[in-house]
């Protein structure tokens, strides 16, 4: 196998209570050190929060796993300072390609809006993703993200008012204690096991060869996907390029396979020959075989543990979204752990991160579940639908947004949740109250920069268009806001807050500190926003 | 709008016999594959949901 990547190798270090044999209580621990753990480690020391990050393990994630990341989530890591090198370093694609037998059926174009400073979809292999944020919370947060590698939590336990840990290191087992958890510790999560939660949900009955080959080949950098391709009777096939020069290649195999052999290259050189052709020069990179799941736990929030990504659901990485929604809990908590934290906010808020994520999650499972059973049909009158709209689909353009070989992830917006003040006004567009804010570019003292990147300070924000508005912040028993007006504090230099936010005459939106949506009225009125950011912190 | 079980059709019998004709000299597989496409066909047409799932479950039968 080649390697185009040199693995970094993280030095543990003894710490400091096991060394002297004390148990100290920390404010916050995160167990696990993958996307979505790195993420929460950059979010609370963002927000001031000192946070203990462990990890069995001491480098970044190896083999074939998360290869495209979609705007939302990009929004979060560029709040947080990495999303610019990300970008950077990876492969944007827009347009997607289906194919069955040899024929090309039809092809979509993601047709991203303009005026939006992150683009739709980015491919970049995992390993970057997490050293990027570990180089970041490194040089950034170094006095307030203490890493402890190669520590493996080995038993945790919920009490009133902290959370009691043993870990595991290679000088023995020490014990410790914080008042929150965070539990990122993927799928096979030890720490879910600890708290005797159970995911609800299914393995599906099908495997899946992930290949990640080197070479050089002049495929355009789109999304191509066959249904019972000729080099590949009966199954399905994705190819995905990445960065480096490396691409994803996934074959279906069936649930009759034999995932051992499935993995040996000389199983894996011919299939790939035969799809590549012979006179395409290529290495292997990785080679797995999965068998994919949908599961999620009822319930995100467990005493003091919150369980974040894979741990708390694990969804099949057609459409992407493992790794998309997993940060995207993170985005969702941190804000709101702070304020409690702070003393500002009854614990009762935080309640509001396992209603709000459950429910993405739950949206987030029906999305890969409903692609996964296009792709793997469970009966054979759903092969005979599915084929149906695949016949149809070349010919006749209504079949096409039929074909499901993965809809691509996009965040669930928080239509029905607690903390939301239900419209009172008419309103236009998609900004609804439970939403995650539109981008836009706008122009602050003469300098082009982006909405988003304004509103990014972890602050509730009052956005309003009504320009006779002088203060500059308001605060709501202790929480302070910022006040933006538009037109003054902030230019619309291309009309597309305007436009995004409805956003005629006095039109005042309350921005929770995750940049969604809290309440929006048609006037700015003291009060209202005030019983508003009552509502949104559970008061 | 709701699903319309009044006679709709001008002439039930031809509509009937191309239906029929339709499947001549096809294997219960083929027969089945060209269902598929025409309720697809069909359902892509009517548009409605309401409509769609009201005719689902009539011929699914649990009213
Ligand atoms: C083939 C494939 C393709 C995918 N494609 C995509 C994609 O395109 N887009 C996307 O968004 N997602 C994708 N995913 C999903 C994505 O990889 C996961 O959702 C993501 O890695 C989850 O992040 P996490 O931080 O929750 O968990 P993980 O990445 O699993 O990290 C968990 C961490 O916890 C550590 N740990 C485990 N147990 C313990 C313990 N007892 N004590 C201490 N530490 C522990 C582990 O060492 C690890 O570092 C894909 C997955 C696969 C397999």
């Amino acid at each position: 196998m080649l390697n185009t990547y040199a693995y970094p190798e993280f030095e543990y270090i003894q710490c400091d209570e096991q060394k002297h044999n004390t148990v100290k209580r920390h404010k916050a621990v995160i167990i696990g050190a993958g996307p979505v753990g790195l993420t929460t480690a950059l979010d609370f020391a963002k927000q001031g929060i000192p946070v203990v990050v462990l990890d069995d393990n001491n480098t970044v994630s190896i083999g074939s796993r998360a290869v495209c990341y979609a705007k939302r989530p990009l929004e979060v890591w560029d709040r947080l300072g990495v999303g610019e090198r990300m970008i950077e370093k990876s492969v944007e694609w827009k347009v997607g390609k289906v194919f069955r037998d040899e024929e090309l059926v039809y092809q979509f174009d993601l047709l991203p809006e303009d005026d939006h400073k992150i683009p739709a979809f980015i491919n970049l292999q995992q390993y970057y993703l997490e050293e990027y944020m570990i180089d970041e919370c490194k040089k950034q947060y170094g006095d307030l993200i203490d890493f402890r590698w190669k520590s493996k939590i080995i038993s945790l336990k919920n009490n009133d008012d902290h959370v009691k840990m043993q870990v595991e290191t290679p000088d023995g087992v020490y014990g410790l204690e914080s008042d929150y958890v965070v539990a990122c510790d993927g799928a096979n999560s030890d720490t879910r096991k600890m708290l005797g939660l159970e995911f609800d949900g299914h393995f599906f009955q099908d495997r899946f060869l992930i290949a990640d080959v080197v070479m050089k080949a002049d495929f355009p950098a789109e999304r191509w996907f066959w249904f019972n391709p000729p080099f590949h009777r009966n199954q399905s096939v994705l190819l995905h390029m990445q960065s480096d020069d490396v691409w994803r290649i996934d074959f279906q195999l069936g649930w009759d396979c034999d995932p051992e052999e499935e993995k040996k290259p000389e199983k894996v050189i011919p299939r790939l020959k035969a799809m590549l052709g012979d006179d395409v020069d290529f290495e292997l990179e990785w080679v797995s075989v999965y068998q994919f799941a949908c599961r999620q736990l009822k319930d995100f929030k467990c005493g003091r543990v919150f369980i974040a990504g894979d741990a708390a659901h694990q969804v099949s990485p057609f459409g992407a979204r493992g790794a998309n929604t997993g940060v995207q809990d993170i985005d969702n908590l941190t804000w709101k752990l702070k304020l409690v934290m702070d003393g500002k906010v009854p614990e009762s808020l935080l309640d509001s991160y396992s209603e709000e994520r459950v429910f993405a999650a739950a949206d987030n499972l029906l999305n890969s579940t409903r692609s996964t059973d296009f792709i793997t049909p469970k009966s054979p009158i759903s092969k005979a639908f599915r084929d149906a709209v695949l016949d149809l689909a070349s010919e006749y353009e209504f079949a096409r947004p039929l074909v499901n070989s993965g809809r691509l992830s996009m965040p669930t917006p928080y239509l029905n949740s607690s903390l939301n003040t239900p419209d009172e006004d008419t309103f236009s567009g998609k900004m609804r109250p439970g939403t995650n804010c539109a981008d836009a570019p706008i122009t602050v003292d003469g300098q082009d920069t982006w909405f988003l990147n304004k509103i990014a300070n972890s602050k509730f924000v009052v956005l309003t268009f009504d320009t006779s508005i002088t203060d500059k912040t308001v605060n709501i028993n202790g929480i302070d806001c910022d006040i933006l007006v538009v037109g003054k504090d902030i230019m619309d230099s291309k009309g597309c807050l305007q436009e995004r936010y409805d956003g005629t005459g006095e039109t005042t939106y309350l921005i929770r500190p995750d940049q969604h949506v809290a309440a929006r009225w048609r006037t700015f009125d003291q009060d209202k926003i005030k019983k508003a950011v009552l509502t949104a912190t559970a008061q | 709008m709701s699903l319309n079980t009044k006679p709709n059709i001008a002439s039930p019998d031809d509509f009937y016999q191309d239906l029929i004709d339709l499947h001549r000299d096809l294997s219960d597989e083929e027969s089945r594959d060209l269902n598929a496409r025409l309720i697809l066909l069909l359902a892509n047409h009517i548009g409605d949901m309401d409509i769609l799932k009201a005719a689902m479950s009539a011929a699914r039968k649990d009213t």
